[in-house]
């Protein structure tokens, strides 16, 4: 059996590469596969921890995360699609009609 | 195969969230069914729902704990989760009014805007009445999904394509750091439950020491910072408040940021009880940074529409001045004046929707020229509207910051009130400025094109009355917010 | 601890030099006689038509963004089936409930059109 801390190490390393990924990348598609990396990173977390604990409802929680990200994809899609239809690009360097 | 036993449910508990969500279902299928370009009628339909939650939210004030809580220890609906529903609902149902006409100008009257706002008035409510971390993150993504569709609904303009792409992106960012933040939380303490975490930490001084549980509660303000739009994490909001169509940015600045609140201070108040100290100081640094950099950077704005959001900034700042100051009367503060800003906000946003033109046009300030000669009523409105954001007497707006402010006063943070009133005295330049235009400058316009619906003049009607009631005899709802905050 | 892995290891290692040794070993010793047949991408034996890096039809995202709504609602399912009998009859109407929400977004799905393929 692995330690608690493995886990833990590995999910922290996981999340600041998706963090690191949503401030570097450029494509609005990639962003959200970086966002969608941290929240995995999040649910080895609670399953890591549900696991230490003896505790179910870490495992519970996995899921909703999971349903949740899966309608926050679509929904994700949705507005890329809108999005391009208007600009021919899903570049976050042009999501730039708004400037202060 | 013995079988299991069922916690108790007790739908009591989430009747008003149960009437949003089946209405939210009904309209769906209607909306598809019932062919017709016009869709007012599902507005109409949907404020019926409003009110039948407004009815169930009114009949579970002070009722006994056991109809309170339900879904063993998930969901508790106390006085202080039904006054926040309250301002929900009042927020979606001046929403809904302004909704149709705008609607049908940008020719974006799709009928799904409506049970989306159900679909989020909802969520923001699971929010609020939530005592499980777990309850809480769904509250809180049944409202963001349903709002980054909302921000995004005006499918063929491109600002509110960017400002919805912007929404969720950012959104998603940042619910990843709650998320995290929970999950340390979650590991630290060994329960999603608030209640367990709290009398965890209570018997358990230790773990304040403990990293994991550090980072935990830094990181899950941080998540809720993001939705509350409070600098440094603001960075969102006045592109989004901007580009989202605009009834539906009167909604986000009023409902949303009140439903973060609620969960910020059931999380921090509940849970971290024994911390205050250490969450109080990272508060108080919030306030000064939002207040401050809403209010400079509200200065220079042309667009009212992001001149409001920078403003909505700010407000986010003053109600965190009271949240720092950690003490039953800053949480009633809160209350009472996230109520007060969904009234002179939505209003403000009535009018900017009767000015406007086709395709998000005449959205400037210097738009208003001459409106107070032509359009003598609206002007006295958004007049009346603009003085309770600026916190003049005798509008609710005041009342409300002086209630904040005192509160922190009573902590002891008296420079922290001192900031608040400069910010404050700072914030009537912006608001003076649209009152320049409207009545000092010639009128460029004829304004012909403003057509007040029954509708928007009831929505304008409330939300005057909600302005500038309370701001002449505070004392009823007041006492209502103190009695909402005896936990 | 980590031993426990040690077979595993040994099978990546073997698979990925397996894998390489072949490339390499058929780079080093095979005949290269190029023509512009045997360049062309392999679809199938016929005659590639058109570059792959067409754009594909918004139809395929919407099918895809609905089969990943639909799908991931199954994770709730596989729980509640291991349980059924011990879960009893709250259980099946809870989930009753919960697949009446969803079939509420399917025949919404249906009614706007989402499905049909023309």
């Amino acid at each position: 059996m692995l330690a608690l801390n493995n886990y833990l190490i590995i999910s922290a390393i996981l999340f600041s590469i998706g963090t690191i990924g949503v401030l570097v990348r450029r494509n609005a598609i990639v962003i959200f596969m970086c966002v969608e990396m941290m929240l995995n990173a999040v649910n080895l977390t609670f399953i890591a921890f549900s696991k230490y604990l003896g505790n179910i409802d870490g495992q519970i929680f996995v899921f909703f995360v999971m349903t949740v990200a899966a309608a926050e994809a679509a929904v994700g899609l949705a507005l890329m699609i809108a999005f391009f239809k208007n600009r021919e690009s899903i570049d976050v360097e042009d999501i730039n009609v708004m400037k202060w | 195969m013995e079988t299991i036993p069922m916690p108790a449910i007790n739908f009591a508990a989430v009747m008003p969230e149960t009437i949003l969500s089946v209405f939210a279902m009904v309209l769906l299928l209607v909306n598809v069914f019932v062919p017709g370009k016009q869709k007012a009628y599902l507005a109409y339909l949907s404020l019926i729902g409003i009110i039948a939650a407004g009815v169930s939210v009114f009949n579970a004030w002070d009722a006994p704990l056991a109809l309170r809580e339900g879904f063993n220890g998930s969901v508790l609906q106390d006085n202080f989760s039904l006054f926040f529903k309250g301002i929900f609902l009042v927020s979606a149902a001046l929403t809904l009014l302004i909704s149709d006409q705008y609607l049908n100008r940008e020719n974006c009257n799709h009928g799904e805007i409506y049970p989306l706002i159900l679909l989020s008035t909802a969520g923001m409510m699971l929010m609020a009445s939530g005592t499980d971390l777990m309850t809480i993150f769904l509250g809180l993504e049944v409202l963001s999904v349903s709002l980054y569709v909302l921000a995004g609904f005006n499918r063929d303009n491109v600002k509110s394509n960017e400002a919805g792409l912007k929404y969720f992106l950012l959104g998603a960012f940042s619910t990843g750091f709650l998320l995290y933040g929970m999950a340390l939380t979650y590991g630290a303490t060994g329960s999603t439950k608030i209640g367990s975490i709290a009398s965890f930490v209570a018997q358990n001084a230790a773990v304040t020491a403990n990293p994991l549980f550090l980072v935990g509660m830094l990181l899950m303000a941080v998540g809720f910072s993001f939705k509350i739009a409070a600098a440094p994490f603001h960075m969102w909001t006045p592109d989004v408040y901007e580009g989202a169509p605009t009834p539906i940015t009167a909604f986000m600045s009023a409902g949303p940021k009140a439903a973060g609140f609620a969960a910020f201070i059931r999380v921090m108040i509940f849970a971290f009880p024994t911390l205050k100290a250490d969450w109080s100081d990272l508060l108080w640094i919030l306030a000064v940074l939002t207040m401050t950099v809403g209010n400079i950077i509200a200065l220079s704005q042309d667009n009212i529409k992001r001149m409001l959001a920078y403003s909505s900034i700010a407000h986010a700042g003053y109600a965190l001045v009271g949240f720092a100051a950690g003490n039953a009367e800053g949480a009633a503060g809160i209350l009472f004046y996230m109520l007060s800003y969904a009234f002179m906000n939505i209003g403000a946003f009535a009018i900017i929707v009767l000015i406007g033109k086709k395709g998000e046009a005449n959205n400037n300030i210097a738009d208003f020229a001459g409106l107070g000669f032509r359009r003598p009523v609206l002007a006295l409105l958004m007049a009346i509207f603009l003085f309770s954001l600026a916190g003049i007497p005798p509008m609710v707006g005041f009342v409300g910051k002086f209630y904040l402010f005192s509160a922190a006063i009573k902590s002891g943070f008296i420079w922290l009130a001192i900031i608040g009133v400069l910010n404050s005295a700072a914030s009537v330049y912006y608001y003076l400025r649209v009152m320049v235009y409207m009545y000092m400058k010639d009128p460029v316009e004829e304004f012909d094109w403003v057509k007040v619906t029954p509708a928007i003049a009831l929505s304008l009607l409330i939300s005057v009355a909600g302005v500038m009631i309370p701001g002449v005899v505070p004392g009823y709802l007041l006492q209502l917010a103190q009695k909402a905050v005896l936990f | 601890m980590l031993g426990a892995y040690l077979p595993i290891i040994v099978l990546v290692a073997v698979a990925a030099a397996f894998g390489l040794g072949s490339i390499i070993l058929s780079s080093l010793i095979g005949q290269k006689k190029p023509s512009d047949v045997k360049m062309s991408p392999y679809e199938c034996g016929c005659d590639p038509v058109g570059s792959a890096r067409e754009r594909f039809s918004i139809k395929f995202y919407i099918i895809a963004m609905l089969f990943i709504l639909f799908d991931i609602e199954a994770v709730f399912l596989y729980p509640w089936a291991v349980l059924f009998k011990r879960l009893g009859m709250f259980g099946l109407m809870e989930m009753g409930v919960f697949i009446v929400i969803l079939f509420v977004g399917y025949i919404y799905v249906w009614k706007k059109g989402a499905l049909e393929w023309e």
